[in-house]
C-alpha cells in the first residue's frame, strides 16, 4: 500500500472516531430526555442555586455553546438522576455515606470562592469537578508569571489576563454542566454583602488580613458558613467559622496582630504544594458542609507543617458570647459593615502585593536609583551595602555589593568598617571617606539600616530609594525581579 | 517539670536557629520555686527570658501573648483551659502558633 492509502486510512479512522463520539453524545441526550419524560413534570429545583444566579451580571454558564446550559440538570423530585449525571458522578454515588442524596445536595448548593490564587485554585477546580450547583469566583487580580508555581488553575496563556476569567475557563473545561459566576473585582465592604448574599457557603482563599476580617464579619451578618484556609512558607491552617457553634474569626482574634507580625507570601515565600494541600482540604470541608455529610472542622483547627510532614488537629474555643460581631449583644449592622475601614483596623492593605512604604529619612540621606547609576558611571568610589537576608542575596544582586543582612548589621559593623577602608585604599582620593550606599529589595529595610548606620558613626550612609525593585524599573530592565 | 514547647506560624523565627520544637525542663511558677503552681503565666515569662532571642514584642504583649497568637495546651485552645491561669502538668505539650494570612 502506498503512502496515499495510509493517509486515507487515517482520515477514515479519524472520521469514524468523530462519528462515534457524536453518537455517544446523542445517546446521552436521548437518555436524558427519556429520563425527563419518565420523571413527568420535573419541578425546578435548587432555590439556592437560582438565587445565586439571579441578578449576577455575567458568565452564568458557558461551555462555549448553548449546550452547556441545556445539559445542566437538576435532580427531579422523584429522586431519579439524569443519566449524564449518573455517569459523571458515579464514583460519588457509589459511596454509601454520600450517595444520591449527597450529590443532590451538592448540585443544589452554591459556593463562593474568594480569591483565585494558591488556595482558590484547587478549591475551584474540585468544586467545579464535583458538581456544585453554582460556583462563584471573586478576585480583582490578573494572572502573573510568578503565580503559576502554586496557582495551578491558571495557564501561561492567561498571564496578564483576569484571574477570574482564567479560573472560570479552567472550571468550565472540566465541567460545563455547572453554573459559573465570574465576579471580576476585589471583594470590598461596599460590594461584599451583595455578592455573598447570593451563596450558601463562602470559602476564604484570600491572602491578606483585612480581607479575612471582612469576610468573616460579612458571613456572620448574612449567617453563612465560612471555610477558611491560609498558607505561608511551609505551613498551613484550616478551620470552619460560624457554623454549628464554631467561632467567627473575631472570636478567635478580637484584636489584629501588629503589622510586623503579618508575613506575606510575596515577602516570605510559599512552597507551591502547601496552599494546594490546604485548598484541597477547603474544598472537602465545603462539600461536607454543603451535603451535611461527616463532621466539618467546626470548633477545631487543622495545622499543617509540611517540613515535618505533620498534621495537628486542635480544639479551639466556641463562638464567644461577648464577641463584638457574632456575640449575643452584638450591635454590628450591615450599614456599619459597609463603612468599616478594615485596612485601618488591621493597619495593613487589602492586597498581598502593595507594600507599605516607609519614610524614615530626610531627603538628604537618600538618592534615587538613577542618581546612583550616574554616580557609578562617573566612577566615584563608594561601597554598596545590601541589607537583604542572605537567601535573597543569593537570588540576585548588584555587582560588587557587600551583603550584611539588616538583622545582624549592628554586630557586623566592624566588617563594614574594614570594607569601607579597603574601598578608600583602592580609590585615588585617599583622605575622604568614600560614600556608603545602602540597598534592599523595596527600600524599607535600607532606610532602617541607614538610620542605624548614621547613629553608629557612618554619617555618609545613604539609602537608595525603592531598592532593587526601582533599579529594575528605572535603570536596568534586565535586572531580575522577584 | 518536663514540657514540650512548639512554636509555629513564624514564631519560631524569634528563637535560636528558628527551632520549632523545644523539650525543656523548667519550673514555670511565678517565683521559679519548686513548690508553687506551674501556670501558663509563669511559662510565658520563662519563655520570654529563656527562649525568645529577638523582638519579644512579637511574642508578648502585656502579660499575655500578642494578638494573633493561638496557645494550645495538649492540643486544646488555652481559652478552654483557663488562659493565663491554666495549670501545667509534667509532660504537657504547649504550642504557640501565629495565625497565617497568606494564600
Amino acid at each position: 500500500m502506498d503512502g496515499g492509502g495510509g493517509g486515507r486510512r487515517e482520515v477514515v479512522a479519524g472520521e469514524l472516531e468523530r462519528l462515534r463520539a457524536e453518537r455517544q453524545e446523542l445517546d446521552i441526550r436521548i437518555r436524558l430526555l427519556e429520563s425527563e419524560l419518565e420523571a413527568g413534570s420535573a419541578a425546578p429545583a435548587s432555590p439556592a442555586g437560582e438565587d445565586a444566579a439571579a441578578g449576577v451580571e455575567d458568565g452564568l454558564c458557558g461551555g462555549g455553546s448553548g449546550g452547556a446550559c441545556q445539559t445542566r440538570r437538576e435532580f427531579v423530585e422523584s429522586g431519579a438522576l439524569p443519566a449524564d449525571m449518573i455517569y459523571r458522578y458515579s464514583r460519588h454515588l457509589l459511596l454509601p455515606d454520600f450517595g444520591v442524596e449527597g450529590q443532590r445536595k451538592l448540585s443544589r448548593s452554591s459556593v463562593l470562592v474568594v480569591g483565585a490564587g494558591g488556595l482558590g485554585s484547587p478549591v475551584a477546580l474540585y468544586l467545579a469537578a464535583c458538581g456544585v450547583g453554582v460556583l462563584g469566583i471573586v478576585d480583582g487580580d490578573d494572572v502573573e508569571l510568578n503565580n503559576l508555581h502554586r496557582q495551578i488553575i491558571h495557564k501561561e496563556a492567561y498571564v496578564g489576563r483576569s484571574k477570574v476569567k482564567s479560573a472560570a475557563d479552567a472550571c468550565r473545561a472540566i465541567n460545563s454542566s455547572i453554573k459559573l459566576v465570574e465576579h471580576h473585582h476585589t471583594l470590598k465592604p461596599s460590594n461584599a454583602l451583595e455578592i455573598v448574599r447570593k451563596y450558601d457557603i463562602v470559602v476564604d482563599a484570600t491572602d491578606n488580613l483585612p480581607t479575612r476580617y471582612m469576610i468573616s464579619d460579612c458571613c456572620v451578618l448574612l449567617n453563612k458558613p465560612l471555610i477558611s484556609g491560609a498558607a505561608l512558607g511551609l505551613e498551613g491552617q484550616l478551620t470552619v467559622y460560624h457554623h454549628n457553634g464554631s467561632p467567627c474569626y473575631r472570636c478567635l482574634f478580637p484584636n489584629p496582630p501588629p503589622v510586623a507580625a503579618c508575613q506575606r507570601c510575596s515577602d516570605s515565600g510559599v512552597l507551591g504544594v502547601v496552599p494546594g494541600v490546604i485548598g484541597c482540604l477547603q474544598a472537602l470541608e465545603a462539600i461536607k458542609v454543603a451535603t451535611d455529610v461527616g463532621e466539618p472542622l467546626c470548633g477545631r483547627m487543622l495545622l499543617f507543617d509540611a517540613l515535618s510532614a505533620r498534621i495537628r488537629i486542635v480544639k479551639i474555643r466556641g463562638s464567644s458570647p461577648v464577641c463584638t460581631i457574632c456575640g449575643e449583644k452584638s450591635v454590628f449592622t450591615q450599614e456599619e459593615f459597609q463603612k468599616f475601614d478594615y485596612e485601618k483596623f488591621t493597619e495593613s492593605p487589602m492586597s498581598d502585593k502593595s507594600t507599605p512604604s516607609l519614610s524614615l529619612l530626610p531627603d538628604s540621606a537618600r538618592v534615587t536609583c538613577t542618581e546612583y547609576k550616574r554616580m557609578i558611571d562617573k566612577g566615584e568610589p563608594h561601597l554598596l551595602l545590601d541589607v537583604r537576608p542572605a537567601h535573597h542575596f543569593q537570588i540576585t544582586s548588584l555587582p560588587q555589593s557587600l551583603n550584611i543582612p539588616l538583622s545582624v548589621l549592628e554586630e557586623k559593623l566592624p566588617l563594614l568598617e574594614i570594607s569601607l577602608k579597603e574601598t578608600m585604599d583602592t580609590s585615588a582620593a585617599s583622605d575622604e571617606q568614600p560614600s556608603l550606599y545602602v540597598v534592599c529589595r523595596r527600600g524599607n529595610d535600607s532606610q532602617s539600616a541607614v538610620q542605624l548606620l548614621r547613629e553608629k558613626g557612618f554619617p555618609s550612609a545613604k539609602d537608595i530609594v525603592g531598592g532593587l525593585q526601582s533599579w529594575a524599573q528605572d535603570v536596568d530592565p534586565d535586572f531580575p525581579a522577584y | 517539670m518536663h514540657l514540650t514547647l512548639e512554636f509555629g506560624g513564624g514564631l519560631e523565627l524569634l528563637l535560636e536557629k528558628s527551632t520549632k520544637v523545644h523539650k525543656v525542663d523548667c519550673q514555670p511558677t511565678m517565683d521559679g520555686s519548686e513548690g508553687g503552681k506551674a501556670t501558663m503565666k509563669g511559662l510565658l515569662s520563662w519563655v520570654k527570658s529563656n527562649l525568645i532571642k529577638e523582638r519579644p514584642e512579637m511574642f508578648i504583649k502585656g502579660d499575655s501573648v500578642r494578638p494573633g497568637v493561638l496557645v494550645l495546651i495538649n492540643d486544646c485552645d488555652w481559652e478552654l483551659c483557663g488562659g493565663l491561669d491554666a495549670e501545667l502538668e509534667d509532660k504537657d505539650v504547649v504550642v504557640f502558633i501565629s495565625t497565617l494570612h497568606g494564600g
